[in-house]
């Protein structure tokens, strides 16, 4: 029982089985315990849009991939060190993306003929030595193992095989020397009331960690050391959570009460969710009866001083069209999100894509700007939720907060702020029985309008949907005035240009190539380019955070490079906007697989457009 | 709530010519709202007034209170909104029979079952207005319009009905030409708490002109329509010589004198809920008269205020928003 220990910089690992095995749960205790360990960390689950796919089915495969490490991660990683398949179907959708050597970790049990069959095998692969040439194979039989180690506990047999997810992690957790207590405490939490369910698992857990100590085949366990980070308070934290506490923060920190109005759909729903749980801080939740009354409640909430919340994914953003128009000509703050999912229509729900930046820039009737700002990673979705928050009240305009798919159920090391020292926001109510009151009056710097909220005496008026006339806010058909009015809608999305950040360029600030990103390819592009950088390269890299406006120096860096490259999970669609803004001759990189780029990949395109 | 001055019509009159057509059943419907709301209490910077689109839906311009003409459809999930934000605030919706029974029919039944406490007027013409004469949702079977030349093949809402489903729990109806029954029937759904719905029938007189004649003409509206009382036996007919009696699980009209008397009839009691089906029901009888009044009312909890027992429950709980963002699996990096 000899052991060796060998220092790694940098894992990728990758939970793989059936969509009912617990793959997530299993992968998000793996990197709980990653973080709090000390490394930087990636994660990317992906999983089936059937809650229950058919049992045993390719298309039912669910997984949880995360890259972690002793130095900086930015991506959930390329290729795997580490692949555990709990079935032959998850053997067959992922044993291709584990590197030559790799370990790979099979649960035996599940290669039953049938399942074989649903896999698409002929022959089992585990019969095959073609496995054992290319990768380190352990086989195991987790479910008897564990069924075995549960045959005094009071479950039934499908209760018991239900813990094989605690074995596999046990294992994981061995290799890679970790303490297995957070879990633990986990477990004890999720299931207090159900005392017979905690020992199982527990138990599954300890059983596959000590397997791993016990069994020859292991021989060696990787310890992977703590990453640098500069000094702080961290937790680990997924997108989704980071936009429910940038909101609440927005809120709290700003005596403004919060509203949020929103109909459920994957994968935005988590923000309704941990929204409705900030009771105890005024947040008020509605879950409405469909994505429009999702939005227009939010807009009534806005009408009487709160900030108004709705949160969707593609489809419900269409949906919602009309109403953003309606918030925009009649000025009022709103947050808008939308966690991007692959398109179009239904197309795929549990999948990230970019394919929404069209959709957030025109996708309305008439001239109808509205602000975009986008995250770029889950531990900047605070941030970026807090900042929605910020230009809606202060500009008293509706933003569009763009996430996706990867970001909202992805997590990361995240420093959280000291809520006291969060900026303030600068309002625009108007004064109770203030003379000759007008909703439409500007404030000279931002050009918002008053926010006049009812309750206050003397400031009752009138809004809706019809143009505005300058200043008295009246119904008015005048067409000089809806020239007038279209125009200041515009000029007060370009004004915010002035209240934003500049951008920052990651390398040099000129050079042969620049690439510019948004969104949730920060990870891959920054890491493909540091890597560049590393080899010498000349290339540098920018991610946009504000898209409408642009920071104010955009212009002006762009012309600082030669070339600049746009990777992006859609078609082209930022491409597109910048090369109609600045009139540079922008290459585009694109790919809509519903899944993020590699690092590689874009390394790779970089090199190609530096050789041509 | 703190204005104690007595305000009148003219307070509740905004500065905005209004604009319907001459003969408009909309402008009784307006001048009777803006002299019931001085009578309720509520000081005009606590009333919010929603609407969505249609004719009618340019009601909140022509109010000098709070106003919100929204898009089509939505105004009672834009009023949701409102309430809940500031459940002090005396919430109104205006919404025509395309807009709360067509476009919007899915907020109008999904705010009737949370019972938000507001106020629904729906002004039912039983056509399209402002898009100039298409039948609607609440237009008679093989009504010949723009759109529908051979007559239109869709079965028409009975918005009470309808509010009845979606479990209502203040179902009422008035007519424009009625001016007192329908400020009284205005002043009872603003005390009302919860959401209140009050259809309204009105005169389009430029695309469906006399829509609602029979039960507005003076020479035979009392024998086509039953104006209920809360107590009062269902007496009607111009000589007030007829009245409903239950027919086994049906109404039926019957005469007073040698075979009834008054003592027969059924006395309306808006608190019971099969009654309130039956009158509801009875719109399209040709058999029965057209009820106006309050069909049906009921004390249920509002949604708004649960809201608020929750939000204070769960403020019982001290938590503060580092602990929040902190989390349960935080480190410090020295």
């Amino acid at each position: 029982m000899s052991k060796n220990s060998s220092s790694s910089e940098v894992v990728t690992i990758r939970f793989s089985g059936d969509s009912g095995d617990g793959m997530q749960l299993t992968g998000g205790q793996f990197s709980d315990n990653t973080a709090i360990f000390g490394n930087d960390l990636n994660t990317l689950p992906d999983f089936p849009a059937e809650i229950r796919a058919p049992q045993g089915t390719l298309y039912g495969v669910s997984s949880f991939q995360m890259q972690f490490g002793s130095r900086n991660i930015y991506t959930a990683g390329d290729d795997l060190d580490v692949l555990v398949a709990m079935n032959p179907a998850a053997l067959k959708v992922h044993v291709d993306d584990l590197k030559e050597h790799g370990l790979l970790i099979i649960n035996t049990d599940n290669f039953t003929p049938k399942n074989l069959k649903l896999a698409k095998y002929e022959e089992n692969p585990l019969d095959d030595s073609a496995l054992d040439k290319k990768y380190r194979v352990i086989k195991v039989g987790m479910t008897s193992l564990v069924t075995e180690a549960l045959k005094d506990l009071e479950l039934t047999a499908k209760e018991k095989a239900r813990s094989t997810n605690m074995f596999a992690l046990g294992l994981l957790y061995w290799l890679y020397e970790r303490d297995m207590q957070t879990t633990i405490n986990f477990l004890n939490k999720k299931f207090k009331n159900k005392p017979l369910i905690i020992d199982g698992n527990v138990k599954a857990l300890k059983t596959g960690f000590y397997y791993g100590e016990t069994i020859e085949v292991v021989k060696t366990t990787y310890r992977v050391d703590r990453a640098k980070y500069e000094s702080g308070e961290y937790r680990n934290i997924m997108g989704n959570q980071g936009i429910a506490l940038g909101l609440l923060a927005a809120s709290h920190c700003n005596d403004i009460g919060l509203f949020f109005g929103g109909y459920p759909i994957t994968p935005a729903s988590d923000i309704l969710h941990m929204l409705s749980n900030y009771k105890s801080f005024g947040v008020k939740t509605f879950q409405a009866e469909d994505e429009i009354a999702g939005i227009t409640s939010a807009i009534g909430a806005a009408f009487s001083g709160r900030l108004g919340v709705t949160a969707s994914s593609g489809p419900g953003i269409a949906l919602k069209g009309e109403a953003i128009g309606l918030a925009i000509i009649t000025e009022l703050p709103l947050v808008i999100i939308n966690i991007q999912r692959g398109g179009p229509s239904t197309g795929l729900p549990t999948k990230t894509e970019q394919s929404d930046l069209f959709q957030a820039m025109y996708g309305r009737n008439g001239e109808c700007p509205c602000v975009v700002v986008s995250a770029t990673s889950p531990s900047d979705c605070f941030e970026m939720a807090y900042e929605a928050s910020r230009i809606a009240v202060e500009h008293m305009i509706p933003v569009l907060l763009l996430s996706d798919g990867y970001i909202a159920n992805g997590s990361e090391p995240w420093k959280y702020p000291d809520v006291k020292e969060l900026p303030k926001f600068k309002f625009n109510y108007a004064v109770e029985n203030s003379e000759d009151f007008n909703p439409y009056e500007r404030n000279p710097e931002t050009l918002a309008r008053k926010w006049a909220i009812p309750g206050f005496k003397g400031l009752e008026h009138r809004i809706g949907g019809l143009e505005k006339a300058d200043k008295t806010g009246n119904v008015s058909y005048d067409p000089d005035n809806h020239h007038l009015m279209t125009q200041k809608r515009q000029e007060k999305v370009d004004i915010i240009a002035n209240f934003i950040p500049d951008a920052t360029v990651l390398g040099k600030t000129s050079g042969k190539l620049l690439v510019i990103g948004w969104g949730g390819t920060f990870g891959s592009i920054k890491s493909a380019v540091v890597k560049a950088q590393e080899e010498g390269l000349s290339v540098s890299h920018l991610h946009l955070k504000y898209i409408n406006p642009f920071p104010k120096n955009l212009g002006e860096i762009i012309l600082n490079y030669d070339k600049i490259l746009i990777p992006e999970l859609n078609m082209g669609q930022l491409l597109t906007v910048i090369r109609a803004k600045y009139l540079v001759d922008a290459q585009g990189y694109n790919s809509i697989k519903g899944k993020p780029f590699s690092s590689n990949e874009i390394f790779e395109v970089i090199k190609k457009h530096l050789e041509d | 709530m703190t204005e104690t001055i007595q305000l009148t019509k003219k307070d509740f009159s905004s500065d905005q010519d209004v604009r319907w057509c001459p003969g408009c059943g909309d402008y009784v419907i307006l001048a009777q709202v803006q002299k019931t709301f001085p009578n309720l209490g509520i000081s005009k910077e606590n009333i919010v007034v929603v609407s969505g689109i249609g004719c009618s839906s340019r009601f909140p311009y022509y109010m000098n209170t709070y106003g919100f003409h929204s898009i089509h459809g939505r105004a009672p999930a834009v009023a949701s909104g409102v309430k809940l934000s500031n459940p002090d605030l005396s919430v109104w919706v205006i919404t025509g029979d395309g807009d709360a029974m067509s476009i919007g029919g899915n907020h109008f039944i999904h705010v009737l079952r949370r019972n938000i406490d507001m106020n629904i007027l729906l002004f039912n013409n039983r056509i399209y207005g402002l898009t100039k004469g298409q039948y609607s949702p609440t237009s008679e079977v093989g009504k010949i319009t723009k759109s529908t030349p051979m007559g239109s093949l869709d079965h028409p809402f009975n918005p009470p009905a309808l509010a009845f489903g979606a479990s209502g729990t203040f179902i009422a109806r008035t007519i424009d030409k009625e001016l007192k029954h329908m400020g009284n029937i205005v002043a009872e759904s603003a005390k009302h708490i919860g959401t209140s719905f009050v259809e309204i029938y009105q005169n389009c007189n430029i695309f469906n002109d006399g829509a609602f004649s029979n039960l507005t003409d003076r020479e035979v509206k009392s024998d086509n329509v039953i104006a209920l009382e809360e107590g009062l036996p269902m007496l009607f007919g111009k000589e007030k010589d007829k009245g409903l009696i239950l027919d086994g699980p049906n109404f039926k009209v019957v005469n007073i004198g040698s075979d009834y008397s008054i003592d027969d009839l059924i006395v309306h009691n808006p608190k019971d809920r099969n009654l309130g089906l039956l009158i509801s029901e009875m719109t399209y009888d040709e058999n029965l008269p057209v009820p106006i009044g309050i069909f049906y009312k009921e004390d249920k909890p509002t949604y708004d205020s649960m809201m608020i027992d929750q939000i204070n429950k769960a403020k019982e709980k001290d938590i503060d928003l580092q602990s929040i963002i902190k989390g349960s699996n935080s480190w410090n990096v020295k």
